[in-house]
């Protein structure tokens, strides 16, 4: 836990303005040089609620929320002013207080809106001895009150941020130059008041005897605040995506958003639709007449998707899907991440499947997995799949904008010109050999036509099919057509091993023996936690898996086979991910063990140092209440 | 020039173009009203200028399904209920395309009846014929969403205690901008109603009677039809939403009295739900499909949005 970091925790109700104001406070720690990571924490209700949005900023690279945090901007809920939801929700309006303190580190910083939360309330905090206890500097404002004065109630957002840069001693420059950008007119006049008001006044009145000040950074490039809905929606652009279809569903929505808001001004199409089972269904029509589509959803759409998905593979029609999971069964906890969904995306709808499925581990890896995943799908003819959750979906981090300098890559893939369409394989009935058994390339893929072509008709159909398309259940050709389709994995994953840098991430100690094996949106706390074991001492190493089929067997091996030990990382109950590996490799169940956290909150780096040492020394304690270890299983 | 020859196409097109040369043979049983449909889609085709290639008939599953199996277009067999997803989603690809989606009426009314209402509602510029014999034919003669009510099977050994669907007043109700019902054994009244859909511009539904001689033996077989616009008896305006509602609701009862009355029966010129997405700049001019084959077009980067990230 360096001290050379700032988290900064600003707290209140949904419809607070929590989001906007962090993400303008998150670029302008950006724009002061410094690199950022930001952490939504949110309930399923559009206003009121315990709501919290993190910001950690350093000088050096961040990959996670971190531990704990540093300083809290308590705003009062203004919303839970219904005395009957008490029941459910307790005191919202001393919540942003109440709820936020125990994971505030010694030496803390607390501003908290006296206008809002009132003495009696904070009196039942013990907030002074307690601040005692753990050296915090509490700051207690009437932000409401200065917001009120200068323009509006709401306005009080930027009451905290003015004091939390006084208190921080931060330049007010970059925030001034975010606010006009967002704003104008009296709104800004009234907010730039506001701002200067607050700061001003903490900076004349009170003492800092904290340590805590903004850090020092220094950027070489121009940075871009991105989640990773927003790397999804680029890579997909970039790769040429112009047609989407879906339905609404915390957390998937985030992507299609940014896709419909973008898609129209360059030449695409998005279409909300009646239900999921449209909206893939919709990807695969898109498709099949030469767009390149993508859908999505999270678990409960997705469930719906499994009919299209099969459609998609068996007439072999190119698609990418989205999976961004929540925590389930069921409507499970909407806001919450989870990586629960694994086994449920690589086997759902019936027969054998054919698909890709990839799970990137940050935003950077997102867009660079989306654009991949569109190239495999569209020149294997094969559906695609990103998995991915709640918190890489709402996660905002740098990236430096020399990122994305990269050409577009509209290819549609194995898809023939007319030219070529004249020159191919036909029935004696003029039907084009869209599926032939014996393809000219050796990677499987019989090319397509697409319909307006001249001399392409086929029929594509979900029924076992012969070369023209016809429906068929001869033995023999089902065991050719069965074999191309599963086979292609074979030649995806020749490709991605030959053609690609590897989509697993490897950090830590190369000679370390023993390993953490993490998969998905889990890799950035991994990398983290394995840094600081090493750090402590330990030699640990660590890999972020991203492949998850085709799976990625050599590079797995290797991995395994050069630790004594293993323990796998993930965000679900039941060990997915470890199980996967067994099945895939057949052995090492001696070898693996588990860390599980599945109560909707995402790992902090402590709590894999914490499942390092219990699996290296053993101990009769459980580990923390909301992580399991889970011994390794017998071969 | 564009990478879609087919589409737009002027010559003159034999009838035999549209019949598969070899196989495969129907496996609808004989008698099987499903030939109608085919038998006046190959007539229709022709006679509207359009070319087997520059057609896409999208299916659904059942006896219906296999349409496109027969019939020398561009085919997307797909599943059970999504026909009209699929075909909606091929034409705002192309819209240089002619897309007739087809299906049964477990199909297209059960099942799929979700996707019917939306794209009725969008008024997507598609054709969608339903084939209605009442029943389901594949799986071997279950109670369907259009069986009358009473209607005994395997299913529902004390008779259907349901009422059947109102396809036209759904259709209707919905937002379909044309709507018609004819029958199989009325083959020169089908190939004007599908001619008549196919150069409409917007959703165009088509409730297509075909009687089921295997397992909907008791039912009417839709003979004596009375086609409306023929009889001095019905006199409606089929752009009179009003009118058309009542005729259509008189269609129905009929239908469950065993009076066969075909024609159509809404005709409205709402533009159509491309058009509409054009005007609105949420769908591009030119054919999306047709970007892909355009070395000259540029394609925008996400780098150059990356401004409000800074």
């Amino acid at each position: 836990m360096s001290d050379d970091e700032l988290i900064w925790r600003i707290a209140g109700g949904s419809g607070d303005g929590i989001d906007s104001t962090s993400q303008n406070f998150a670029k302008a720690l950006m724009r002061s040089g410094l690199d950022v990571f930001t952490h939504r924490h949110y309930p399923s209700r559009i206003r009121g609620g315990h709501t919290y949005v993190e910001i950690r900023a350093a000088g050096h690279e961040v990959q996670s929320r971190g531990d704990g945090y540093n300083f809290l901007l308590a705003l009062g809920d203004s919303f839970a002013r219904n005395p009957k939801e008490e029941a459910y929700y307790g005191n919202e309006e001393i919540k942003p207080l109440s709820e936020n303190l125990d994971e505030l580190r010694e030496g803390g910083i607390i501003v908290y809106d006296e206008g809002l939360l009132g003495e009696e309330d904070v009196a039942e905090l013990d907030l002074e001895e307690r601040a005692e206890e753990n050296d915090w500097h509490v700051f207690p404002l009437d932000l409401r009150s200065l917001a009120k004065e200068h323009g509006r109630e709401v306005m009080r957002n930027t009451a905290g941020v003015g004091a939390t840069a006084a208190l921080l001693e931060m330049d007010l420059a970059h925030i001034e130059d975010l606010m006009e950008d967002a704003m104008s007119g009296d709104v800004l006049e009234a907010n730039l008041d506001i701002l200067h008001e607050a700061h001003d006044t903490v900076a004349e009145e009170y003492d800092f005897e904290h340590d805590l000040r903004v850090p020092t950074g220094e950027h070489d490039d121009e940075q871009a605040l991105l989640s990773g809905s927003n790397a999804i929606a680029y890579g997909a652009l970039d790769a040429g995506c112009r047609f989407i279809a879906g339905y609404p569903m915390t957390p998937w929505t985030d992507v299609f958003t940014i896709m419909s808001q973008n898609l129209p001004e360059i030449g695409g199409i998005s279409e909300q639709v009646e239900d999921e089972i449209a909206a893939a269904a919709l990807a695969v029509g898109a498709s099949h007449a030469g767009a390149k589509a993508m859908s999505g959803s999270s678990g409960g759409g997705f469930a719906l998707m499994s009919e299209p998905l099969g459609l998609a593979e068996m007439t072999e029609t190119p698609i990418v899907l989205l999976e961004s999971m929540r925590a389930g069964p069921s409507t499970g906890m909407p806001t919450k991440p989870e990586q629960g969904d694994l086994e449920f995306t690589l086997y759902t709808s019936q027969g054998d499947s054919s698909r890709v499925v990839f799970a990137p581990g940050n935003v950077e890896e997102a867009y660079e997995q989306t654009r991949l995943a569109f190239h495999i799908a569209y020149e294997y003819q094969i559906p695609s799949i990103i998995i991915y959750d709640q918190k890489l979906s709402g996660e905002n981090t740098n990236v430096d904008v020399s990122f994305f300098d990269r050409e577009p890559a509209p290819d549609l893939g194995s898809t023939l010109t007319e030219e070529e369409l004249a020159e191919a394989a036909h029935d004696a009935s003029g039907k084009f050999h869209r599926f032939q058994h014996e393809p000219d390339g050796d990677n499987h893929v019989s090319p397509r036509s697409l319909p307006g072509q001249q001399g392409g008709r086929y029929l594509a159909t979900g029924n076992e099919h012969t070369p023209a398309g016809h429906i068929s259940e001869d033995p023999d050709n089902r065991v050719f057509q069965m074999e191309r389709r599963i086979q292609k994995l074979e030649s995806i994953r020749e490709e991605l091993d030959d053609e690609h840098e590897s989509n697993q991430t490897y950090f830590g100690d190369e000679t370390a023996d023993f390993g953490i094996i993490t998969w998905g949106s889990s890799q950035g706390v991994v990398v983290e936690a394995v840094e600081r074991l090493n750090e402590q001492g330990h030699a640990v190493k660590g890999i972020g898996v991203s492949d998850m089929m085709p799976f990625p067997e050599s590079e797995m091996v290797e991995f395994i086979e050069s630790v004594d030990q293993a323990m796998v990382v993930e965000m679900n109950a039941t060990a997915q991910f470890r199980g996967l590996i067994q099945k895939e490799l057949g052995r090492y169940g001696d070898k693996l063990t588990s860390l599980l956290k599945y109560n909707g909150n995402p790992f902090e780096p402590a709590e894999i140092v914490e499942g390092y040492e219990l699996n290296v020394n053993g101990s009769d304690e459980e580990p923390s209440a909301q992580v399991r270890i889970e011994p390794a299983a017998g071969d | 020039m564009s990478a879609f020859n087919a589409i737009g196409e002027e010559r003159e097109i034999d009838r035999d173009e549209f019949t598969p040369g070899l196989e495969p043979q129907p496996t609808w049983c004989p008698g099987c009203g499903d030939f109608g449909v085919l038998k006046a889609l190959k007539q229709a085709l022709p006679e509207i200028g359009k070319t087997p290639d520059e057609v896409l008939t999208v299916t659904g599953i059942g006896c219906s399904g296999k349409l496109n199996s027969y019939l020398e277009t561009y085919g997307f067999h797909t599943i059970h209920g999504r026909s009209l997803p699929v075909a909606r989603a091929a034409k705002l690809a192309n819209d240089g395309l002619e897309v007739i989606a087809a299906g049964g009426d477990g199909d297209g009314y059960g099942i799929g009846g979700n996707h019917f209402m939306h794209t009725a509602r969008e008024n997507h510029d598609i054709t969608y014929i339903v084939f209605n014999n009442e029943v389901f034919g594949l799986t071997k003669g279950q109670t369907s969403p259009t069986s009358p009510k009473g209607h005994k099977s395997k299913t529902t050994p004390h008779g259907n205690a349901k009422s059947p669907i109102r396809p036209l007043s759904l259709a209707l109700t919905s937002g379909a901008t044309y709507i018609a019902r004819t029958a199989a054994v009325n083959p020169n009244q089908a190939k004007e109603i599908i001619k008549e859909a196919i150069e409409h511009d917007g959703f165009a539904h088509i409730d297509f009677l075909t009687q089921c001689p295997t397992w909907n033996k008791d039912a009417r077989q839709y003979v004596p039809y009375v086609d409306v616009q023929e009889s001095d008896d019905y006199d409606f305006d089929v752009h009179d939403r009003q009118e058309a509602q009542e005729m259509m609701f008189e269609t129905e009862n009929a239908l469950h009295e065993g009076t066969v009355l075909t024609g159509r029966y809404f005709v409205d010129e709402r533009p159509s739900y491309q058009e509409q997405k054009k005007e609105l700049g949420e769908m591009p001019e030119e054919p999306l499909a047709e970007r892909y084959f355009d070395d000259d077009y540029e394609w925008e980067r996400s780098y150059d949005l990356l401004e409000r990230h800074k």
